[in-house]
């Protein structure tokens, strides 16, 4: 297998962005990507496309057909990539093996989702389609019920406390202040958290990310051909995904997101990488029990243990090992299937130095963590800068 | 041919009448004393006359003691049933697994439709045509808010397994006899929320006429005064009426005492006689004898005449009784119970 | 939910039916057709379960879904059942400050909602503290 490399990224902002549609969205992010590499269009080999629900957001299914076509690519192959939240960095991994595997050179691995043109209560009832319909959704599950009910037997196991998990949710939207392109720009307290309405208890409004449009996208190469479009390669080290049970009440825990530690097993023993030697991750922080609960599955901390190393600042921009330096979802935004490249391109921007006001100083080695739904897929990566 | 078994069942919320007279600026003593309820049973958002039903007909197969699957019979007998076309009997069916070697159907007939299904059971069994009936009244009554029903109209329902007297029963059916006539004195249009009565005139020319007519019908068939009953159970549509009713017969209060429920649960309608009926098997002896009569508005009565078996010592311990459901409750104010009701417009 | 897909899983709805492993008798509810151990070597058959359970987590759901909106806020729980597996069921009759991890429930048949003013009715099961039904009287 060649080994990979991302040599050029681009997103949008993101944000209600009420004067864009889904298809310009995709053409900004794309077009910024490609100048950031330096390359045209007609050099792509392939696309793969993250995207959890347009089928239901804008009623528009077969958007790869619709992205080739107005990214005026066509008849360039392009596949749309779906596992719920984790859709983007899905497409990341499609995109690597494709290139990994000799079978395409240029390949954009990109993440797009268009989530307000619909009202707020329509986009949650339509995020509620990633629990199992049968028997989750149908007695009134939410999206951020199912993570209120992880965090619930988290503190009752682990004692984690409403105040650490505020905590994460102060980091993450001081990180987002920093970042341009995210779409949050407010300084957050404790109190102001823990004071926001109740969504699901114990979960807060201000500790749940919120519905968001947004597209990013990345340019793959073979590693060997990078230096032809930029000096400042980064290598996709190691990938691993992992499946689990979609509903919760079949997880062997609700502390622990098991598709989480075995994705990240697969990409750490590919990587040859270990735990410590990770400098900075952009973890899955859909709520912040779920960025708790992300830190100790990657082995970053003992389980039980995520709530105080955030409260001891461990996970600072200018701590140890900075997470979610971008602002995180709750900082940044999740438009669902662009997260997953969104994390990436964060990671990408800080391994080569450019991240400005939020560089991590020591920033070699880097981790993204995406989750589909409540933990039914997970796809972690790992950077090296080369 | 007799009761194999019995069951009731209220939910838990209570509203009372001084909370109701809060609202609509009523005297809440007069309306106690003038009605005879101090509160009323309200479903919770999430029960109607089916749950209620499965409830107590799942009670009534625990005092049965019988496999489900041997009941050839259900009927559900309310004027609440959730669907106007689509039987609640075969969901109770389904629900308590009779189904599918059996019949089922609907009945109405304001608030006698429980006991009518009563009727058609015992002559089911009588010939032979199934083993065991289920019969079941309830209802999750609704009225308009401040009209003086409003302060009766509750929820709540009980179920009468009927069977051959062949093992262990609960009680024999000495003899049912009914008076029916045409009498419009309470009814509810098709599509329309809430029903209408003809305020005075439910008394004297409904209630009265066909609970008195019924109960001396049969008192006359089977050569009997009221002093070879231990108990009497009459209809309650308030804590009144079958007080009087009970009177004019020549029954006492302490006959009447134990079957007598709206005082503390309003008027569970299809759901009422039996209810009382159940409150009575929970106390009864053996060898006592008990008058059921129901009346339902339109109107009817079904009398009924019971002798208690040996087996409901031992039976009526198998489920919970009808003063532990009066015990397990909740108060809630009027708008947590317009909210329960569906009296929310949005 | 449209009508064909509610009522072909109402005797599991109603009746707590799942499916029992022949083959290293595990039991699933929901029902599964697969078992995750055994897979093509386990032999599935129904089985019915007892309702009985105890509260392994649960939450307070203050914004929900359409179809819910009319009985917001309710209470949504995970249900470790007697048998071992674990489902999510809405509990009835209680308020959240009632309930504690551990709690002894049983499933009750009850109204879940609606599809709209004219749809059918589904009903399933909800969870009930077992100390909040009615209890033998004196």
């Amino acid at each position: 297998m060649r080994r990979v490399a991302v040599v050029g990224v681009g997103q949008t902002k993101f944000g209600e962005l009420w004067d864009t549609s889904f298809r310009q969205m995709i053409i900004e992010a794309g077009t910024r990507a490609l100048e950031d590499a330096g390359i045209s269009g007609e050099e792509i080999d392939a696309m793969y496309v993250g995207n959890m629900s347009a089928g239901q957001f804008i009623r528009q299914e077969h958007i790869a057909s619709l992205i080739a076509d107005h990214s005026g690519l066509a008849p360039v192959p392009c596949t749309r990539v779906e596992a719920a939240c984790a859709s983007g960095a899905l497409a990341l991994r499609e995109a690597m093996v494709a290139v990994a595997s000799g079978m395409h050179d240029v390949v954009v691995a990109a993440g797009i989702e268009k989530m307000t043109d619909v009202i707020a209560e329509a986009g949650q009832e339509m995020l509620a389609t990633v629990s199992d319909q049968e028997w989750e959704a149908f007695v009134g599950a939410t999206f951020p019920s199912l993570f209120a009910l992880m965090a619930r037997r988290h503190m009752h196991e682990f004692g984690t406390t409403d105040e650490q998990r505020a905590l994460v949710a102060v980091k993450n939207h001081h990180n987002a202040c920093l970042n341009a392109y995210a779409q949050h720009h407010v300084e957050l307290t404790v109190e102001r958290v823990l004071q926001s309405p109740m969504v699901s208890s114990p979960l807060r409004m201000m500790e749940c990310a919120s519905l968001t449009d947004g597209a990013a996208c990345l340019i793959l190469v073979p590693l060997e051909e990078a230096r032809k479009y930029t000096d400042t390669p980064v290598e996709i080290a190691g990938s691993g995904q992992a499946s689990d049970t979609i509903a919760l009440g079949d997880r062997e825990s609700l502390v622990s997101l098991r598709a989480t530690r075995e994705a990240a097993r697969k990409a750490y023993r590919m990587a040859r990488v270990e735990p410590k030697q990770v400098d900075l991750a952009e973890v899955h922080d859909s709520t912040t029990i779920s960025e708790i609960m992300a830190i100790e599955d990657l082995g970053f901390c003992e389980k039980g243990k995520g709530g105080k190393i955030t409260e001891e600042g461990m996970t600072a921009i200018d701590g140890p090992l900075p997470v979610n330096p971008s602002g995180g979802l709750e900082g940044r935004g999740h438009p669902i299937g662009a997260t997953g490249i969104a994390q990436a391109l964060e990671i990408v921007l800080q391994l080569r130095g450019e991240a400005g006001k939020r560089q991590v100083k020591k920033a070699e080695v880097g981790l993204t963590h995406t989750v589909g739904g409540s933990g039914g897929t997970a796809v972690v990566h790992l950077f090296r800068r080369r | 041919m007799g009761v194999v078994g019995y069951g009731a069942y209220l939910p838990r919320y209570r509203l009372k009448t001084e909370e109701i007279a809060r609202i609509w600026g009523a005297d809440p003593k007069q309306m106690k004393r003038g009605l005879g309820v101090e509160e009323k049973a309200v479903a919770g958002p999430d029960e109607d006359t089916v749950t209620i039903s499965v409830e107590a007909a799942k009670n009534a197969l625990r005092r049965g003691g019988i496999d489900p699957s041997l009941v050839g019979a259900i009927y559900v007998g309310s004027e609440s049933h959730p669907y106007a076309v689509k039987p609640t009997a075969s969901i109770v069916a389904e629900a308590v697994g009779a189904v599918p070697e059996m019949t089922a159907a609907d009945l109405e007939f304001a608030c006698k439709a429980g006991t009518a299904g009563v009727q058609a059971c015992m002559g089911m069994v009588e010939a032979g045509m199934i083993r065991y009936g289920l019969a079941i009244g309830a209802d999750t009554a609704q009225s308009s808010p401040g009209d003086p029903l409003e302060y009766a109209a509750a929820a709540g329902g009980a179920a009468l397994l009927i069977g051959k007297l062949d093992g262990e029963a609960v009680a024999a059916i000495e003899a049912t006899y009914s008076y029916t006539t045409d009498t419009p004195d309470f009814w509810r249009r098709d599509m329309h929320p809430y029903p209408r009565h003809g305020g005075r005139f439910t008394g004297r020319p409904g209630y009265f006429k066909h609970t008195l007519s019924a109960a001396q019908g049969l008192l006359r068939r089977l050569g009997l005064t009221p002093r070879d009953f231990d108990h009497a159970v009459f209809h309650q549509p308030n804590g009144r009426f079958p007080v009087e009713v009970a009177r004019e017969l020549g029954f006492s209060l302490s006959q009447i005492r134990t079957g007598l429920l709206s005082p503390k649960i309003g008027n569970t309608y299809s759901g009422a006689t039996l209810l009382g009926l159940a409150a009575i098997f929970d106390r009864a002896k053996e060898g006592e004898r008990i008058l059921a009569v129901s009346y339902g508005s339109g109107a009817g009565s079904d009398a009924f005449s019971f002798i208690v078996k040996e087996g409901i010592e031992r039976k009526r311990e198998l489920a919970p009784k009808v003063s532990d459901y009066l015990e397990n409750k909740v108060y809630i104010d009027y708008a947590t119970y317009c909210k329960f009701t569906r009296k929310l417009v949005r | 939910m449209h009508v064909p897909r509610f009522w072909r899983e109402i005797p599991n709805r109603y009746g707590l039916v799942g499916t029992r492993c022949g083959h290293c008798n595990r039991i699933f509810f929901p029902p599964r057709a697969i078992c995750p151990n055994c897979r093509r070597v386990g032999q599935l058959e129904p089985y019915r379960l007892s309702g009985r359970g105890r509260i392994y987590s649960f939450t307070t759901v203050y914004s929900g879904p359409g179809d819910f909106r009319e009985q917001i806020p309710y209470v949504l729980a995970i249900v470790e059942l007697e048998e071992g597996p674990r489902v999510m069921a809405q509990l009835t009759d209680c308020q959240e400050e009632e309930v504690r991890i551990g709690d002894e429930v049983e499933l009750v048949f009850r109204r879940i909602k609606e599809e709209g003013e004219e749809g059918i009715i589904h009903y399933g099961f909800k969870a009930r503290l077992v100390r909040a039904r009615p209890q033998p009287g004196a």
